[in-house]
């Protein structure tokens, strides 16, 4: 029986797409049978980041509808075979689904997948009642800003009161440089004020644009935010992985400008 | 210049600004009830306990928050209360 996850925040543009593209990738190089389903109906996005936008026939909206089967619908991803992609609808809007019919979805592919990574949709109105409906458990994605921590805090409130249970947290877009001059929030302070389980930290890198540009995920690539999603992943499937050391190390030159930069 | 400024900014850091915001916000969005219902409760509270002590009403503060229960089997929604009795020994009978 596949395990049911959703990718959520609350707060838009935090990362829940990159994320549930990066670690589903991840899991898929670690030989588990993934699918990954876009909720957003109306904004479709993870196909892009995936760079399967150019191979979608069915959606999530004709699935539901039973214009076609699931397998239909499904997308086998260009470079893991292991690893499918359910897209939204563009056209439809987002209350063409109801909870019900994601949680029929979600219980059937659970035959199917060890995971199923469900992109949610940013908001606390229909799009995230379909989006948890089905779920299992939840990794809530925050950036170490007041609004996003903010809105992380009300969303969990809202998995807590849908009796979704286990609730971790990603800490994306860190940057240690900040935080060492005390201009950006630890991920120790962003835990401490939500007061949920950490399961990772993502480093604000350049690599993470550059991937969804080519629409490539990185997960397991060189970078930092590669190897970070690599260890979510890890931490996931119940592997004890430590946290990257993501101290910047500078140059002299960049410590003597810095000195200037104040 | 830049590290003059910097020599007479408070020691707050921008990060220790966020957080102790934040938490004020998320107190109080945690709350469950409306600050009118929240008035009234804390209006009846002063007054049953005022019948037994003398309560210091500047200094108290109500509020309902979300708990971790002690057993850490979850958490839920608390009335906390801190309430100054102004009567050093106040229960002499």
């Amino acid at each position: 029986m596949g395990e049911v996850i959703v990718i959520t925040s609350g707060k838009g543009g935090v990362g829940k797409t990159t994320s549930t593209a990066n670690i589903g990738t991840g899991m898929a190089m670690m030989g588990k049978k993934v699918a990954l389903i876009d909720t957003d109906i109306g904004l479709r996005n993870l196909d892009v980041v995936m760079g399967l936008e150019n191979r979608i026939v069915y959606n999530l909206v004709d699935v539901v509808e039973n214009n076609c089967r699931i397998k239909q619908a499904l997308i086998k991803d260009k470079r893991y075979p292991n690893l499918y992609l359910l897209p939204s609808a563009q056209t439809k809007d987002k209350t063409a689904v109801t909870p019900e019919q994601m949680k029929k979805l979600t219980s059937e592919l659970r035959n199917e997948f060890d995971y199923i990574l469900l992109d949610c949709p940013a908001g606390i109105e229909q799009g995230f009642k379909n989006a948890i409906a089905g779920a299992d458990r939840a990794l809530v994605v925050t950036t170490p800003e007041v609004s996003a921590v903010r809105d992380a805090d009300r969303i969990i409130g809202l998995l807590e009161a849908n009796d979704i249970n286990k609730t971790h947290l990603i800490v994306n877009r860190l940057r240690a440089d900040m935080v060492k001059e005390g201009n950006m929030m630890s991920s120790d302070d962003v835990v401490e004020i939500l007061a949920i389980d950490l399961i990772g930290i993502v480093p604000d890198d350049e690599h993470i644009v550059i991937s969804a540009n080519n629409g490539e995920p990185l997960a397991g690539s060189d970078c930092q935010a590669g190897q970070a999603y690599m260890n979510i992943s890890k931490r996931i499937l119940g592997e004890n992985v430590p946290y990257l050391d993501l101290e910047v190390t500078k140059t002299f030159f960049q410590r003597f400008a810095s000195i200037f930069k104040r | 210049m830049g590290f003059l400024s910097n020599w007479f900014k408070s020691s707050e850091s921008s990060s220790d600004i966020a957080k102790s915001r934040l938490k004020l916000a998320i107190t109080s969005d945690r709350a469950v009830c409306s600050p009118e219902l929240m008035e009234q409760m804390k209006n009846d509270i002063i007054k049953v306990i005022s019948k037994y002590v003398d309560i210091d009403t500047k200094g108290l503060d109500i509020k309902v928050t979300r708990t971790e229960l002690d057993d850490e089997s979850g958490t839920v929604n608390a009335v906390l209360a801190s309430i100054p009795i102004k009567d050093k020994r106040p229960f002499r009978g």
